[in-house]
């Protein structure tokens, strides 16, 4: 699973992705979360307040509750502010 | 028609080529975002604005035909710039053009409140305390609001 930080979320995590075999267990991108907030400190900060987060699958903008899998591009970044 | 670039835009040069060749266009409106050099009380002497390469793209493309969808509009066009700007720079441009002035005034609105709470843009402003992320306006989210469909 390709997956992609934006703004302070990738601040926090230092990178602006990662390339990850995700457990079969990891079904939502909510579980995602879960699973990633594990991996560190970086990782815990940048998702703790789930609230600020917005994300997307395959480039879409989705909610916590949209299924995930391998071969998915997930991204996680804070609600928009263009124009 | 969408544009992501880094690269500033003139406005008339656009506005040539996208009413050329169309003369069934009676209104072309367009609206102008730049960057300010401030914000809520500080002062701004730079803004950089990251975004999404992909999904920006695909994410504008279904807000123009969203917009070409509700109006009657001879041409459309979306231009929005990324990286580091200075203030006064032009940040981003949408114009539209139809028979009559209402759809073009409209359609303009619609889109520039739309792509401002669907297009994967982020605005991280530098200043005299240091970088700090833009964050997202309610009032933005009212405006977008107004366009859905009951």
């Amino acid at each position: 699973m390709k997956i992609l930080y934006f703004a302070w979320i990738r601040q926090r995590i230092g990178k602006s992705s990662d390339e990850l075999d995700v457990p079969q267990e990891v079904a939502t991108v909510s579980d995602l979360i879960g699973w990633l907030q594990s991996r560190g400190a970086g990782y815990a900060a940048a998702f703790a307040d789930r609230d600020a987060l917005r994300m997307a699958v395959n480039q879409e903008h989705v909610d916590a509750a949209h299924p995930v899998s391998n071969g998915d591009e997930v991204a996680f970044f804070p609600p928009v502010t263009g124009g | 028609m969408i544009r992501v670039q880094r690269e500033d835009f003139d406005l008339a040069v656009e506005i040539a080529a996208l009413t050329g060749g169309r003369p069934g266009i009676g209104g072309v409106v367009s609206f102008t975002g730049l960057v300010r050099d401030f914000s809520t009380g500080k002062q701004v002497s730079a803004m950089t604005l990251e975004h999404y390469p992909g999904m920006t793209e695909k994410e504008l493309a279904r807000i123009d035909a969203e917009a070409c969808a509700r109006w009657p509009l001879e041409a459309c066009l979306v231009i929005h710039r990324y990286g580091r700007l200075q203030p006064g720079e032009q940040i981003m441009a949408v114009v539209t053009a139809s028979a009559h002035r209402q759809a073009a005034f409209e359609a303009a609105e619609f889109l520039v409140d739309w792509l401002k709470t669907k297009a994967p843009f982020w605005k991280l402003e530098a200043g005299e305390q240091g970088d700090s992320w833009v964050e997202a306006q309610a009032s933005d989210d009212e405006a977008a609001a107004r366009w859905e469909k009951p």
